[in-house]
């Protein structure tokens, strides 16, 4: 052992870490959810079907907007400005690629990423297994920083989430109603408000990149605010991960007959 | 045989310390055009200033604006009994705002008023709000600041000399042995590194020195392992005198429990913002101790005292923040008579008297240090308080405008010059008398080097002979049996701690004088094993000299002194005695330091128009009827 | 309340060095600190180990506890069962000198390479203002103790010497951003952050803030904002096209 914790002049100690804690569990569990996430997502947008539950006006957020002319009818909130999408192409391949970049730009989950699936490292103090290593400051990788981007996307694939969550509060039977399903997307609404508000980009956009927060104390009440999510970003990020895949899943079976919506209201 | 292998740097001055005294001299000196060199025994950036929590006291007047100099100098000179150098308090209270504000052009961050300027926090025996702080943690702060605008200088002298270190360099972990004379003047230091244990040699004409307090001569102590008293020592080894040394500051409020923490400090800025002391029963028992020269200036009830926080102008302030020496002797006396805590200690309650998340705000180091060392929420639960060693007032006797000691081109500055806080500190003060002296120390020896039409010479065999004395402890004795220093140092601090410590009678401290001899005797057969790398049991050998010897200063004049004064207290003589107020115990010691002498010498008489500054009623409680038959109050009578 | 406790504690030198083992006593409400100064006095006179205040403010006695960079000075042993083997070693990013002391001038040559504090020129003593809310983002960095515990857990360097070179590292990436956030410094410092100090190089794992003892957090309030802010430089045409139409650079 050459390098890192066994370069010459350090104190020679065989054992590359001495962490005598579970300190695997981290990598492991969270390794193991985003994993199954990503199989979820790959397998969810290539199936083109389930997504829409027309009784009960429910449309699962993966597939929110549906805007090409392949969607069933009564999907598409913002009318088909898309042509027909290819089959082998996902129809949702906007929204995959805003709300996949926003997760895979965010600075939690590069965090998670890193440490689970590329062992950079698996935990502190652990060494990781990589021979050279410059981070983020060379392509691919500097591309990271295009972060904000994907925040500006997501803020406006939130506004459609609010959208279809209002649109869910129809009834069966035309006028007001709700279900089982309609909580679901409310919950999750929450959620993913709450990730995409407490993103790092974000609070940096509302006042972080000021210098002098008392000549904008409106922006600095902002930024507090967003702060104060932000302390809980990773756990947003995680829960709200959970909540798409549920409401997704219940939208699906739903859609597809598995199940039926359990309507609390009409 | 002695390694006799010397390196050689040649500097203007020597700065031996870098806590906050160090730093400002050194600072000060490079600004003057003279190459500096800072020794510390620590890395750089970890002096004890660190430890210091509170703040610093400067009367800016930014909270209230009745505040000036006249009134911080008045505080001072109560404080201390009167017993202070005038000049040097004088100094203080005029130039400290200076001092602060500057800090803020190296880039420090003070907590901030509604309007902008530098918060100011009250403290025990100041008038008016007057301490400069961040939370609690100020004496970091200093540090950080004075250490980054160091390096901002490097950074210039890069600029100008291709050379970080042309005009300015640090030396860390490296102590200093030795001062070498040419004759009667500074010629230079002998040091050793730490990790290699290697020896150096510093050329220079003048040293300031800066190196801190004895705390650990005493076993309860704030003071951590570098404050064995070595500027003091290295002063009195090369002809210096120390004054006052018979006054050291136990800090009323340092932690009980558990054992191996005792001793560390809580911060005064617990009962600044509100923190109240409780004994066992409950019951604030620090309005039973206010002595007769503070009467009339503190709250006498308990709702008078809680006013106090937030209308200054009407209430008199809570006798919690009477000066320290005060608080000290009352927790003792609560304790003593069965009325402490579980552990020995009384209850500091912040918990009832904030909410939880202020108190948070406010002393965040207080709620780690308890949460993470004691297990105690402090914003749930009181603390548990008691008595620790924490400050000498006594030190290098020097000129108060240059901070030059009796030997030419040796200057001190900080915690190790005596004089400035009289017979005891208030809170707050000695951040500021680190910036103040320190700067006049930098300044002092600039002006000394420009004096000085030769340098000095340094004789090889005086390089030779520190060498020997250095590698002393390696040759084990032939006869008799080695002694373990660490054994030699615990035995000291407990005899200092039990003997001469808060409270002190004559039989006791005779006790410990023969403890001394004994130990001195014993510590010439310490011996240790090992290499000179990085070697603790040889650096505590080195250092057990410097606190055998300044013990022995602390213990003589204790002993000498037959009145209670400030941080000296004599159960035996338990009444403060005017006529020992001008009178200052001088200590000295031939320059193998194998004992120390201390004789009296009369104090110079306060400047008229400083005088003036009191009312008489309030003199005549400190002065004799002599010293004040010139007092404008009594001629016109 | 006392008992004995299994240390191994890691002695030698820049060539070469093995754990030891030791058996010592243990009392209550005692730290790792206490323990290895009752080696010192009873068992290993010699034994190396840089401390100074024991209280936590001075961030001397950094090393590695069981594998986990902490200070010894508040690290409880109450952590531990009666049975655990206390396991400690110097920090491992940085040359070892003797025992657990290591050298940490690296941090030291990093710390010069940072610009300094910039004042406002016009500014004279005492006519600083600054509001409370703009100074404590700063405030919050400038309550590291330099441990060095960060610089020592960072895989950038931990795990590739090599880098030491290009990475100023957390602390001084944080030192950075305490600079460029104080409301009158003057300098621009962000650019310099990237290019100079190797931002670029931190991939947020956050183990700077999981080992801080002073609790900062150092990624999300340092690192990330000033990552943001080399985004608004370097990476986003939008900002930059603001900053040439309205010249929002320079009300900021």
């Amino acid at each position: 052992m050459k390098a890192g914790v066994g370069a010459p002049g350090r104190a020679q100690i065989p054992e590359r870490t001495l962490r005598t804690d579970r300190w695997r569990i981290y990598p492991l569990t969270t390794g193991a959810i985003l994993l199954f996430f990503i199989a979820y997502a790959t397998v969810r947008i290539f199936m083109n079907k389930w997504y829409w539950a027309p009784e009960e006006h429910y449309l699962t957020p993966i597939y929110s907007p549906c805007l090409s002319e392949s969607c069933v009818p009564g999907s598409s909130h913002f009318g088909t400005p898309l042509p027909e999408i290819p089959w082998f192409l996902p129809m949702a391949i906007i929204t995959f690629v805003v709300l996949a970049g926003f997760r895979g730009t965010c600075y939690y989950y590069r965090k998670a990423g890193y440490r689970s699936l590329f062992m950079a490292p698996a935990a502190c103090a652990v060494p990781e297994p990589h021979k050279k290593y410059t981070g983020e400051s060379k392509f691919p990788l500097v591309l990271l920083n295009a972060h904000r981007y994907f925040f500006y996307g997501a803020l406006v694939f939130a506004a459609i989430n609010v959208y279809d969550a209002v649109l869910a509060f129809q009834g069966k039977d035309g006028g007001f109603g709700m279900g089982l399903g309609t909580v679901i997307i409310l919950i999750n609404l929450v959620m993913l408000t709450a990730y995409t508000l407490s993103c790092h980009a974000c609070r940096h956009i509302v006042g972080g990149r000021l210098k002098n927060f008392s000549k904008h104390p409106l922006r600095y009440r902002y930024w507090t605010f967003v702060s104060k999510l932000n302390a809980r970003h990773g756990q947003y990020a995680m829960i709200s991960l959970f909540t798409v895949i549920l409401t997704d899943a219940y939208i699906m079976a739903v859609s597809a007959g598995w199940i039926t919506d359990l309507r609390i209201f009409n | 045989m002695v390694q006799v292998q010397v390196e050689r740097f040649p500097y203007d001055v020597v700065v031996i310390g870098a806590g906050g005294a160090g730093l400002r001299a050194a600072i000060e000196a490079r600004e003057q055009g003279k190459r500096t060199a800072i020794v510390s025994k620590s890395l750089f950036g970890k002096a004890h200033t660190v430890m210091a929590e509170g703040g610093c006291a400067a009367s800016m007047g930014n909270v209230n604006a009745k505040d000036n100099w006249q009134v911080h100098f008045r505080d001072t000179m109560r404080g201390g009994k009167f017993l202070n150098n005038w000049r040097m308090a004088e100094l203080h209270a005029k130039e400290a705002p200076d001092r602060v504000w500057e800090l803020e052009t190296y880039g420090a961050l003070f907590d901030r008023t509604k309007d902008g300027k530098i918060s100011q926090r009250n403290f025990g025996g100041h008038t008016y709000p007057r301490l400069a702080h961040v939370g609690d943690r100020t004496g970091l702060e200093m540090i950080r600041t004075m250490q980054q605008k160091i390096v901002s200088l490097q950074q210039e002298d890069f600029e100008e000399y291709g050379d970080y270190e042309a005009m300015l360099k640090v030396f860390p972990e490296c102590t200093v042995t030795e001062l070498i004379k040419d004759n009667d003047r500074i010629a230079g230091a002998f040091a050793y590194w730490r990790d290699s244990g290697k020896f150096i040699l510093f050329e220079t004409p003048a040293i300031v020195l800066a190196t801190g307090g004895i705390g650990k001569s005493f076993k309860v102590t704030s003071n951590s392992w570098e404050y064995t008293g070595d500027g003091h020592a290295l002063a009195l080894r090369a002809g210096a005198t120390l004054i006052n040394m018979e006054f050291v500051q136990f800090h009323p409020t340092g932690m009980v429990w558990p054992p191996s923490v005792k001793g560390i400090l809580v911060t005064e800025g617990v009962r600044g913002d509100g923190g109240v002391l409780k004994n066992s029963t409950g019951e604030r028992f620090m309005f039973g101790y206010i002595p007769d020269v503070f009467k009339g200036q503190y709250a006498e009830t308990e709702q008078e005292a809680d006013g106090w926080y937030n209308d200054q102008d009407n209430h008199r302030r809570t006798p919690d923040l009477l000066p320290r020496d005060e608080v000290a002797r009352a927790i003792n006396t609560e304790v003593k008579e069965g009325r402490g805590s579980p552990h020995g200690g009384v209850f500091l309650d912040i918990a009832s008297r904030l909410p939880a998340e202020e108190i948070r705000r406010r002393l965040p180091s207080m709620y780690h240090q308890f949460k993470e060392l004691a297990d105690v929420d402090i914003t749930a639960q009181p603390m548990e308080v008691g008595p620790t060693c924490h400050y000498v007032m006594g030190g290098v006797e020097v000129d108060p405008d240059t901070a030059s000691s009796v030997v030419p081109g040796l200057f001190a500055a900080g915690e190790v010059a005596g004089g400035m806080h009289g017979s005891n500190r208030l809170g707050g003060n000695s951040l500021s008398d680190l910036i103040v002296f320190g700067r006049r120390a930098g300044l002092g020896a600039a002006q000394y080097l420009d004096s000085l039409d030769q340098r000095p010479k340094i004789s090889e065999s005086d390089v030779d002979a520190a060498a020997h004395r250095a590698v002393a402890p390696f040759d084990w004795p032939s006869e008799g049996q080695a002694e373990n220093p660490y054994t030699i140092h615990a035995e000291l601090q407990q005899s200092m701690n039990d003997l001469v410590g808060i409270i002190r009678k004559e039989e006791e401290v005779q006790q410990a004088l023969d403890k001394l001899a004994e130990l001195k005797e014993r510590a010439r057969f310490v011996a240790v094993e090992g290499r000179r790398e990085f070697n603790p049991g040889w650096h505590l050998c080195l250092d057990l000299r410097n606190m055998l010897l300044v013990s022995e200063c602390v213990a003589k004049a204790a002993l000498m002194r037959t009145e209670s004064r400030g941080g000296h207290t004599r159960d035996d003589y338990p009444a403060m005695d005017n006529r020992w107020r001008n009178k200052l115990l001088v200590c000295s010691s031939d320059e193998h330091g194998t004992s120390a002498e201390v004789v009296e010498k009369p104090q110079e008489p306060m400047r008229s128009d400083l005088l003036e500054l009191f009312e008489l009623a309030e003199l005549e409680k400190y002065f004799t009827d002599e010293e004040l038959a010139q007092h404008p109050g009594r001629v016109a009578q | 309340m006392s008992y004995k406790a299994n240390f191994k504690i890691w002695r030698g030198d820049d060539t070469s060095g093995e754990l030891h083992d030791f058996i010592v006593e243990v009392n209550e409400g005692e730290v790792v600190l206490d323990i290895i100064h009752r080696l010192q006095a009873t068992q290993a006179p010699d034994l190396a180990v840089r401390w100074n205040c024991k209280a936590g403010k001075c961030g001397s006695c950094s090393a590695e506890i069981n594998g986990k960079p902490r200070l010894l000075c508040m690290t409880r042993m109450s952590v531990f069962t009666e049975e655990e083997t206390v396991t400690v070693t110097p920090l491992r990013t940085f040359p070892v000198v003797r025992d657990l002391v290591t050298d940490v001038s690296y941090n030291y040559q990093k710390a010069r390479e940072v610009p300094s504090f910039a004042p406002p020129k016009e500014l004279g003593l005492g006519e600083y203002r600054m509001k409370q809310q703009d100074v404590e983002r700063s405030q919050e960095f400038r309550k590291c103790i330099e441990c060095f515990l960060c610089q020592n857990t960072c895989h950038v360097i931990r795990d590739h010497e090599e880098n030491k070179e290009n990475f100023s590292g957390p602390r001084f990436l944080m030192r950075v951003a305490e600079l460029e956030m104080h409301p009158l410094d003057t300098e621009d410092r962000v650019r310099e952050a990237q290019d100079e100090h190797g931002l670029g190089y931190c991939n947020i794992t956050k183990c700077c803030t999981e080992v801080c003892p002073e609790h900062i957090k150092i990624t999300d309030n340092a690192l990330i904002p000033m990552k943001e802010r080399v985004a608004d430089r370097k990476y986003d045409p939008i900002v930059w096209l603001g900053n040439q139409l309205f010249r929002r650079g320079s009300k900021r």
